[in-house]
């Protein structure tokens, strides 16, 4: 209860800070009309977007109207600003699971491997790939991947989300092949920095699991390799690892702006990041609430978690 | 400072050296650390000289011949000279322009870095000196920071303020000053239980002499492995910023903007534009890990042997 009135706190401040800073850069009405309007019709465009009610007031309206799920319209698409974001959500989301899903599929079989053999050729390669995950700025591998793969070779194609099938009334493109083609590089390309922690997650869990006293019993039952590392080892890395993607899930969204604006995907990171070039203010300000919103959720279920997880984790100490 | 010597006999006189020179013996037992070492001194040497390395002086249009546009890599000029890394749609030398590119890239990280360290770290002694309230404050203000992703704060933070160096320095002081303060705290909160602190507080020294005689100066070496950690992190996220077109204004083109101006012909096949200046980038920001990576190991008391 005290965590969830924080987290409403917090989300008020982020509220009033985006609001007043959003709301001092620059005058979007100069922007939106064309340069030979009269001063006249810049005074009634400014009017009807409301921009000409001090600035405590124009907050108060859009408080109120937040509280009632309005967070006014975009200035440039002239419809509602949430109502554009939620368009394409489902389009960010798509991105940010396959990212997820590929850096689970890549990251644990190279981990497993580097944490069984540490000290062999491809155990200590892939370590070094994965420092480099970790330096490579996320937009540059987008350009690279680009360059080769669509420019270059020709295999991909580099923009957009090719054909989509509705499911349920949401647009996705993994089920067409099509579609798949375009997600490829940008799912790749948000899924590298995760991979390389999903790497290091992997090996540490498994070097010291393989020390484990149930591992040494597994094999003393006479019971294969194969069978000691798919099913005991494998069940006890899988916790912490998923546990640690699950909290990375709202880092992924927010990354996804990067590559969203890469790839030309229409997701919502693409749309914010337009927006704040064109002073697009309501659709800053909801993009920026709803995304802190998921991320206070998420935390928040995190944090609700791990104090049901919390009396098995005081008796480890006591069991070892 | 630059005696070269095998590791061994480093290590057996180690005992009779000055801390600053067993702490180079033993970063200097890698080798990736000490070429990692030598690529930022050869960088910041270069962003230093850029104006006079440089080939050409790539925002004088004087300098710029627009019949040399978009020439591949290796071309000759229209005056005989060679553009070893090829031209942009202006005839811009990309070699030159990395050269600048890099001082403002670097300038920016580097600037960012030293705000955030005095900020963090002036917060986080104060919390684990003082404790109690303070401490409370400071660490819930640091959870709720390090809780976003740095791309989210920064992107709320520039657009609120806009773009502009000033701003985006101010950005990235916020988005990192938290890793400081918490890092110092935690080894502050070690020291403080010590001998020599306890010996400065029976002396009635005044808070000030010993925050920072005395507990600041034995923080100091884990911070040196965030403060690399973090030069990286800046200047990363400051050309990630300014390639979406919040960051930096087109007046400062650092490599983020060098790259984002290269991404249209990118398609085309004219690779050259982006592809360099993000080679640079990636170099300085592997190399300062490669410098990070070693100083941790060697002032991780852990793996000392």
């Amino acid at each position: 209860m005290r965590r969830s009135l924080q987290s409403a706190l917090a989300l008020f401040i982020v509220s009033l800070i985006v609001f007043v800073g959003v709301y001092g850069i620059g005058n979007p009405v100069e922007l939106l009309v064309s340069p030979d309007a009269t001063p006249e019709e810049v005074r009634r465009i400014t009017g009807v977007l409301g921009l000409d009610r001090p600035m405590w007031e124009q907050y108060g309206l859009f408080i109120i109207g937040a509280l009632h799920g309005d967070l006014g319209n975009s200035f440039v698409y002239n419809q509602p600003a949430i109502s554009l974001i939620i368009e394409r959500l489902p389009a960010t989301f798509e991105l940010a699971f396959s990212a997820m899903f590929v850096a689970i599929l890549v990251g644990i079989p190279l981990g497993l491997w580097a944490g069984l053999r540490p000290n062999s050729l491809a155990g200590r390669s892939i370590m070094a790939g994965s420092i480099l995950g970790f330096s490579l700025p996320t937009f540059w591998v987008g350009l690279v991947l680009i360059m080769i793969f669509a420019v270059q070779l020709g295999w991909l194609p580099a923009t957009g989300r090719g054909h989509t099938v509705g499911v349920f009334g949401i647009r996705l493109s993994v089920l067409t092949l099509d579609g798949l083609a375009h997600i490829a590089l940008p799912a790749l390309n948000l899924a590298l920095f995760k991979m390389a922690l999903v790497i290091r997650l992997t090996r540490a869990g498994v070097r010291e699991i393989m020390q484990m006293d149930y591992v040494k019993f597994a094999r003393a039952q006479g019971l294969t390799e194969h069978r000691v590392i798919w099913v005991h080892v494998m069940k006890n890395i899988l916790i912490p690892v998923v546990t640690v993607l699950g909290l990375e899930l709202g880092s992924i969204i927010a990354y996804s702006a990067v590559t969203e604006s890469i790839f030309a995907w229409p997701g919502m990171g693409k749309l914010v990041i337009d927006a704040i070039n064109i002073l697009d203010r309501p659709i800053i300000v909801a993009y920026l609430m709803v995304v802190v919103l998921m991320f206070i959720v998420i935390n928040l279920i995190v944090d609700v978690l791990y104090t049901v997880i919390d009396p098995r984790v005081r008796l480890t100490p006591a069991a070892a | 400072m630059n005696s070269i010597s095998t590791p061994t006999t480093l290590r057996a006189r180690r005992t009779a050296l000055s801390p600053l020179a067993r702490f180079w013996a033993r970063f200097a037992e890698s080798r990736l650390a000490l070429i990692g070492l030598a690529l930022c001194c050869i960088v910041l040497l270069l962003a230093i000289f850029a104006p006079y390395i440089a080939p050409q002086n790539p925002y004088d249009p004087r300098a710029l011949n627009i019949l040399d546009g978009r020439l591949p890599p290796g071309s000759a000029s229209m005056e005989g000279r060679i553009y070893w890394l090829g031209t942009d749609t202006q005839g811009r030398d990309i070699l030159s322009a990395i050269l600048y590119g890099l001082r403002i890239s670097l300038g920016v990280g580097v600037l960012s870095t030293i705000f955030a360290l005095a900020i963090g770290t002036a917060l986080g002694l104060l919390a684990a000196y003082f404790g109690g309230r303070v401490d409370s404050i400071v660490m819930r203000a640091v959870d709720i920071q390090l809780g976003f992703p740095s791309i989210l704060v920064a992107l709320i933070l520039l657009s609120a303020l806009g773009k502009g160096v000033d701003k985006i320095i101010v950005a990235l002081v916020i988005v990192q000053w938290a890793y400081y303060a918490r890092a110092v705290r935690g080894t502050a909160l070690v020291e403080r239980q010590k001998g020599y602190m306890e010996a400065a507080r029976c002396l009635a020294l005044p808070h000030r002499d010993i925050v920072l005689a005395h507990l600041l100066p034995n923080c100091m070496p884990p911070l040196i492995v965030v403060v690399t950690v973090q030069v990286a992190h800046a200047i990363a996220l400051e050309a990630t910023l300014s390639f979406l077109g919040v960051g930096l204004p087109i007046s400062e083109p650092s490599l983020g903007l060098l790259i984002a101006n290269g991404f249209q012909f990118m398609l085309s096949g004219k690779y050259w534009v982006s592809l360099f200046p993000g080679l640079a980038l990636l170099v300085i920001i592997v190399a300062i890990n490669l410098v990070g990576d070693q100083i941790r190991d060697v002032v991780n008391p852990r793996l000392q042997h």
